[in-house]
């Protein structure tokens, strides 16, 4: 990869340890991905913010470099492992866990973050123009901003981010170019699917598509839908790309999703008939979803523990909208800062198995979380728990 | 061909597997363990091994695991893989472990519990 004069210098130490570092991951990334420089990007978002993620090495990591690191470009952050608003709700929290968690929120806020603690930036920002270079880690938000934001991005990683987030820049790599072919087309083979058959569609491409898929066999899915289908391509694989099309003309491997396909993921990932409890919202609930979701549970109540999470700036907006009224009457509990995945708001010590209709949760409560899963679509979870 | 993507040397045995990695799910960020059941390295230990595997999948997090692993003591000695990816990229140049990609090829040659040499810096990078 060929370096600016000025970028050499940073690598070479010439600008201080942090930039130093800084560098070393973005060519370590760029050869990784073939790039042949770096370039510009506008706005970074940035992963590893939950303590059960990063652990005591990613929090003492984050505590040395926030005091001289800053970012220098736009940077939001991903959840938190919990909701410092409701942690009496949750006697099972330690306060070991407590206080790692708010010296990782103090440190990327020393960095000068925007305190988002949301998956879902995409939801909370209206998105740059069409074509902008942006450097996206956490992974359904990435496949968001290329496939349906028009924005070009790499699957980041959550230490090339931060590197983008301090230096402004990140690798050319493939899928930030304009022309990119898509070697693979996945047949979408079910009827009406729900978002939960979207979550097993995004999860199938991820596995077996490579960089980017086409969609063909899909009409128009709602926001609820588009955002499980990225969440579960994120989780499986190192796709960062789709894109919906109406024919199958060209030369691309054509890969069907049918009934077989899908029972072999639903299988793989549900593992239990009911659920203790229930949770929305991986990835974090969007205005519309809480609006849909306050009208769907419209004099109906919840006969168990539900966790409903969305980003806190979604959750002002519910509120001034009044959306949050019917949902926390019905006994849901918002939650804002943190997700069902590898959130310790779920007491293992009480919890044998998790209802949800998020694929990507699933996966992070059966494989991190330790829980086993129960996956319906939303509409079912409503039907089935709730009187 | 090998392309290097993070230098370093090291020795030790091959732990290789055929699934593709997804570092913060499957693996215990202290102990090395692999702890998702559909791989073929389940309750296997990736620490002080040369881990060979096709490629990092699933969340950019498993940039940290790998760091974890590394300040508990319990990282990989080297990584080699077929494709490269962006979180073990990453995740290896800020934990200083050597990564190489290399072709299907030279990757079936590489045997499950062989000792292996690898050498960034030295002509044939590893034998």
């Amino acid at each position: 990869m060929e370096l600016a004069p000025e970028e050499k210098a940073a690598l070479n130490g010439e600008h201080g340890e942090t930039l130093q570092t800084a560098y070393r991951i973005l060519v370590a990334t760029g050869e990784a991905t073939n790039a042949e420089r770096l370039v510009p990007i506008k706005w970074a978002h940035l992963s590893g913010v939950n303590y059960n993620t990063i652990g005591d090495s990613g929090e003492e990591f984050l505590r040395e470099l926030s005091k001289d690191a800053r970012v220098k470009v736009k940077a939001t952050v991903n959840p938190m492992g919990i909701d410092f608003d409701h942690i009496s709700d949750f006697n099972h929290i330690d306060d070991e866990f407590i206080q790692k968690q708010a010296s990782i929120r103090d440190s990327y806020i020393r960095m000068g973050v925007e305190p988002t603690f949301s998956c879902t930036p995409y939801d909370i920002f209206d998105l740059p123009e069409k074509n902008t270079q942006v450097s996206f880690a956490e992974s359904n938000a990435a496949i968001f901003a290329n496939s349906l934001g028009g924005l070009k991005t790499n699957k980041e990683s959550a230490f090339s981010a931060l590197a983008s987030a301090i230096t402004g820049k990140s690798p050319y790599s493939d899928l930030r170019k304009d022309e990119v072919t898509i070697p693979m087309t996945i047949r979408m083979k079910m009827d009406n699917p729900s978002e939960l058959d979207f979550g097993m569609l995004g999860f199938f491409a991820g596995k077996v598509g490579d960089m980017s898929v086409n969609i063909s066999g899909v009409s128009q899915p709602n926001r609820r839908s588009c955002k499980a289908l990225c969440g579960g391509m994120g989780t499986s694989g190192t796709c960062a790309k789709f894109q919906f099309v109406d024919n199958e003309d060209d030369t691309s491997e054509k890969v069907d999703f049918g009934k077989e396909e899908m029972n072999e993921i639903y299988d793989e990932l549900n593992t239990a008939e009911k659920g203790d409890l229930i949770t929305l919202g991986s990835p974090q609930l969007g205005l519309e979803e809480l609006s849909d979701l306050s009208k769907m549970l419209k004099g109906k109540l919840f006969q168990k523990r539900c966790m409903i999470f969305c980003s806190r700036s979604v959750q002002e907006q519910a509120r001034s909208l009044d959306y949050t009224n019917e949902i926390e009457r019905a006994g849901g509990e918002i939650l804002s800062d943190c997700c069902t995945c590898l959130t310790p708001l779920i007491d293992t010590n009480e919890t044998d198995a998790v209802t949800t209709n998020s694929i990507k949760g699933a996966y992070y409560l059966k494989n991190s979380t330790g829980v086993d899963v129960n996956l319906k679509p939303l509409s079912k979870i409503i039907e089935d728990e709730t009187k | 061909m090998s392309k290097i993507i993070v230098q370093g040397k090291a020795q030790g045995k091959i732990l290789k597997t055929t699934s593709p990695i997804n570092f913060l799910g499957a693996v215990d960020k202290r102990t090395g363990m692999v702890r998702d059941e559909k791989y073929d390295i389940f309750e296997k230990s990736i620490k002080d091994t040369v881990l060979v595997f096709p490629h990092g999948i699933g969340s950019s997090v498993g940039a940290y695991t790998i760091y974890s692993l590394k300040s508990h003591q319990s990282a990989p000695l080297a990584m080699i893989c077929q494709k490269a990816d962006l979180t073990v990229a990453s995740g290896c140049a800020l934990a200083n472990i050597p990564m190489i990609v290399v072709s299907n090829e030279e990757f079936d040659s590489l045997n499950d519990g062989n000792q292996i040499t690898v050498d960034t810096e030295s002509e044939k990078i590893f034998n």
